[in-house]
C-alpha cells in the first residue's frame, strides 16, 4: 500500500527514462503532486512555471504542439476550475496530447479545506468535448494509467488522491483506457465506484456479504469514456446500482453511469457522494462520514436500492 | 524548403492591397466577422509571411517552419488573406469564411486551416503557447522563431503577463511578440475601458526588449524584425502603433467596426478606397493587382461580436 500520488512520481520518471517526449510543467506544487522525483532526475525536461495554472495550461499546449507529452501538476481544483477555459480551448479543442494532472481530487485534501477540495473536477472535465477522464484506485492502478495515457494520443485528466488506499486492483492487473474492473463478482446489487473510493465499496460489499447480499464491485477507472457494455451488463445482472465517487453527485461518476442506465437499461440508482456541497476541515474518516462517503453509507444505499428494486 | 522570399516594400505594398480587398469582400460576404482589427494588421501579417517567417506552403506542417500564433484570433480574415496569397490555399476559398464546413472559421482553428498553427479565440491564451512552443525549440535545440501576435485590448488579460513574465525570466530570445497597438476595443478606446500605458514599461519590467514602430510601414516592421532576431538573451516585443479599420476611411479609428459587416454601399466605397489607394501608389505598385468578384447579395451568414 503506497501513497497513490508517489506511485505516480515514481512511475513518471520510469516512463520518462525510456521516453524523451515526457516533460512536465509544475505551478509550485511539485512536492504535493510528486513531481519532485522527475525534477530530480530529468531537470532539463521539468519547468517551473510558477503560480500560474493558466499561464502553464498553454505553455503544455505549446510543448505539445513540439512533439512533447506534457504533465501539468497542480491541485485538481486550479487545473479545472482555475484553467478551466485555457483546457477548453488551448488543450481540447486543438485535441493535444497534454496530460492534466490534478492532485488532492474530492474533499481528502490533507486538510486544506474547502478550497483544495476539488468536488467539481469530474464533471468540469467529463463536459470538456475531446477530454478523458481517469480516477484510478491505488498505487498499482496508478503506475499503469500513467504509461496508458501517455500511449493514448490526446488529451487526459488525471484525477489523483492525496493518500495511500489499500490495493485493489489484482497482481496480475492491466489498465486499459476505458475499460472497467469487476474486483468482485455479485448478483443481487452493483457497487459502481472510481478512486479511492473502490476500496470503500470492497468494504461495503463484504458488510452486506455478511448480511446475505452478493454485491457487485465495478470499478470505474476510466469514468470518460465510460464503459457502457460492462455497465448495461452489471445493471442487466444485479437490477439496481449504487455509484461512489469522491465528487459531487452532480455531473461526476454518478451522473454519467445514470446517463447511460437511463437510456440503455434503466434500473434504481443511488448515487454515493458528496450532496451538492463544499467540504471543510478534517480527518480523511471525519469527512467521509459527514459528507456520507464512508462505507456504512454505501451499505444503506445498496440497501435503499434493493428496497427499490424489488417495487 | 522555402528562404523568406525577396520582396520589395513596394510589393509587400501591394500584397497588402490585396490583402485588404479580400478582407472586406469576406466580411461583407459572410455578414460576420472583424474588420477593425484585421485591418490594422495587414502589414504586420504581411511582413512576417512574405519578408520574415521562413513556412512552406507546398508544406504547412514543415517541422523547420517558424511559427506563428495569432493569440487575436477574431482577426482570421486578416490571417486567411495573408496564407492565401502566400500560397497556402486558394484564394477563391477565402469566399467561404464562417459557412459551415468551411475550413475557415470566424477564430482560427489549427485543425482545419493549412497554416495556422494554433487555434486561438480565447484572448489571452496565445503567447503561452507561444511561449511553450519557444522553450520546446531551445530544448529541442531548434533552429526555428517563434512569432505571436497579440491585440492591445487583449492584454488586459492576466495570462498575457504569466507568460510575458515566463518569457522574460526564461531568456526566450527566440519569441518575438507584436502588439498590434490600434487604441480601440469592443465597446470603447481602451484609454476609457482600461489603460494600458505606460505600455513599453510594462513589458521591459518584465524583463523583455522592446521596440517601438509604425505599424503600417513596412521598413520600420522589417527593420524591428530583423533586430528581435539579432537580439539575445531575451524576447522582443515589437509595439506596433495602427490604425484599426485602416484601408477604409470610414473605418479607420472608429470603434464600431470591431465586428460590424458593411451595408453593400460600404462595402462598394470600401474597395473603391482600397484601389484608389493602389492609384495613389501609396499602397500598391504598379504591377497588376489580383482581383476577386465582389460577392453583394444578402446570401450573407450574419453574426460577429
Amino acid at each position: 500500500m503506497e501513497a497513490v500520488r508517489d506511485a505516480f512520481g515514481k512511475a513518471l520518471v520510469e516512463i520518462g527514462r525510456h521516453d524523451k517526449r515526457i516533460v512536465v510543467l509544475d505551478a509550485d506544487l511539485a512536492s504535493s503532486t510528486k513531481v519532485t522525483y522527475f525534477a530530480a532526475e530529468f531537470p532539463d525536461r521539468y519547468f517551473q512555471v510558477g503560480i500560474a495554472e493558466q499561464n502553464m495550461t498553454g505553455i503544455a499546449a505549446g510543448l505539445a504542439l513540439m512533439g512533447r507529452i506534457p504533465f501539468t501538476s497542480t491541485f485538481g481544483v486550479f487545473a479545472s476550475r482555475r484553467a478551466c477555459d485555457q483546457v477548453a480551448m488551448s488543450i481540447a479543442h486543438p485535441r493535444l496530447p497534454v496530460k492534466l494532472v490534478g492532485a488532492y481530487s474530492g474533499i481528502l485534501s490533507g486538510n486544506n479545506g474547502a478550497t483544495h477540495q476539488a468536488v467539481e473536477d469530474v464533471a468540469i472535465m467529463r463536459a470538456i468535448p475531446n477530454m478523458v477522464v481517469v480516477d484510478p484506485a491505488d498505487a498499482v492502478e496508478m503506475s499503469q494509467v500513467v504509461k496508458a495515457i501517455v500511449e493514448y494520443d490526446g488529451p487526459v485528466y488525471l484525477r489523483m488522491s492525496r493518500d495511500a488506499w489499500p490495493d485493489v486492483v489484482p497482481p496480475d492487473y492491466t489498465f486499459k483506457l476505458g475499460k472497467s474492473v469487476l474486483l468482485r463478482p455479485g448478483d443481487t446489487v452493483a457497487l459502481v465506484c472510481s478512486g479511492m473510493m473502490a476500496s470503500l465499496c470492497l468494504e461495503a460489499a463484504s458488510r452486506l456479504e455478511r448480511q446475505g447480499i452478493s454485491a457487485m464491485v465495478l470499478h470505474m477507472p476510466t469514468i470518460k469514456p465510460l464503459d457502457i457494455d460492462s455497465l448495461v451488463e452489471a445493471a442487466e445482472q444485479t437490477g439496481c446500482v449504487v455509484t461512489a465517487e469522491n465528487h459531487n453527485v452532480i455531473g461526476g461518476l454518478g451522473s454519467a453511469v445514470a446517463e447511460v442506465l437511463s437510456e440503455f437499461c434503466p434500473v434504481p440508482v443511488k448515487k454515493v457522494g458528496l450532496q451538492d456541497t463544499y467540504g471543510e476541515c478534517g480527518s480523511n474518516e471525519e469527512l467521509l462520514e459527514k459528507y456520507g462517503l464512508s462505507a456504512a453509507h454505501i451499505v444503506k444505499a445498496a440497501l435503499e436500492v434493493l428496497e427499490r428494486k424489488k417495487k | 524548403m522555402e528562404q523568406p522570399a525577396e520582396f520589395s516594400v513596394e510589393q509587400l505594398g501591394e500584397v497588402a492591397r490585396r490583402v485588404r480587398r479580400h478582407i472586406v469582400t469576406m466580411i461583407h460576404n459572410s455578414r460576420a466577422g472583424h474588420p477593425g482589427g484585421s485591418l490594422s494588421s495587414v502589414e504586420i501579417l504581411v511582413s512576417l509571411f512574405f519578408k520574415v517567417m521562413r513556412v512552406s506552403p507546398e508544406e504547412p506542417g514543415w517541422p523547420e517552419r517558424d511559427r506563428f500564433v495569432l493569440s487575436k484570433g477574431h482577426a482570421s480574415a486578416a490571417l486567411y488573406a495573408v496564407l492565401a496569397e502566400r500560397g497556402f490555399f486558394p484564394t477563391s476559398e477565402l469566399l467561404t469564411f464562417d459557412a459551415i464546413d468551411s475550413r475557415l472559421q470566424g477564430h482560427v482553428d489549427m485543425t482545419k486551416t493549412p497554416g495556422v498553427d494554433m487555434s486561438t479565440g480565447s484572448l489571452g491564451q496565445g503567447l503561452s503557447a507561444a511561449c511553450g512552443m519557444a522553450v520546446g525549440a531551445k530544448i529541442g535545440g531548434r533552429q526555428f522563431r517563434v512569432y505571436c501576435l497579440l491585440g492591445d485590448g487583449e492584454t488586459q488579460e492576466g495570462q498575457v503577463w504569466e507568460a510575458a513574465m515566463f518569457a522574460g525570466n526564461r531568456g526566450l530570445d527566440n519569441l518575438t511578440a507584436i502588439v498590434d497597438y490600434n487604441k480601440l476595443q469592443l465597446v470603447a478606446p481602451i484609454a476609457q475601458i482600461m489603460p494600458l500605458e505606460p505600455y513599453t514599461d510594462k513589458w521591459r519590467s518584465f524583463g523583455w526588449s522592446v521596440i517601438e514602430v509604425d505599424g503600417h510601414d513596412f521598413e520600420q516592421l522589417l527593420g524591428a524584425f530583423h533586430r528581435a532576431r539579432d537580439t539575445r538573451g531575451v524576447p522582443t516585443v515589437i509595439i506596433a502603433h495602427t490604425v484599426k479599420g485602416k484601408g477604409v476611411s470610414f473605418m479607420e479609428g472608429q470603434v464600431k467596426w470591431h465586428s460590424r459587416p458593411t451595408t453593400d454601399e460600404e462595402f462598394r466605397q470600401a474597395i473603391r478606397e482600397i484601389n484608389v489607394l493602389s492609384e495613389d501608389g501609396t499602397g500598391c505598385g504598379t504591377s497588376p493587382c489580383g482581383t476577386i468578384t465582389p460577392i453583394i447579395s444578402g446570401q450573407g451568414r450574419g453574426g460577429g461580436l
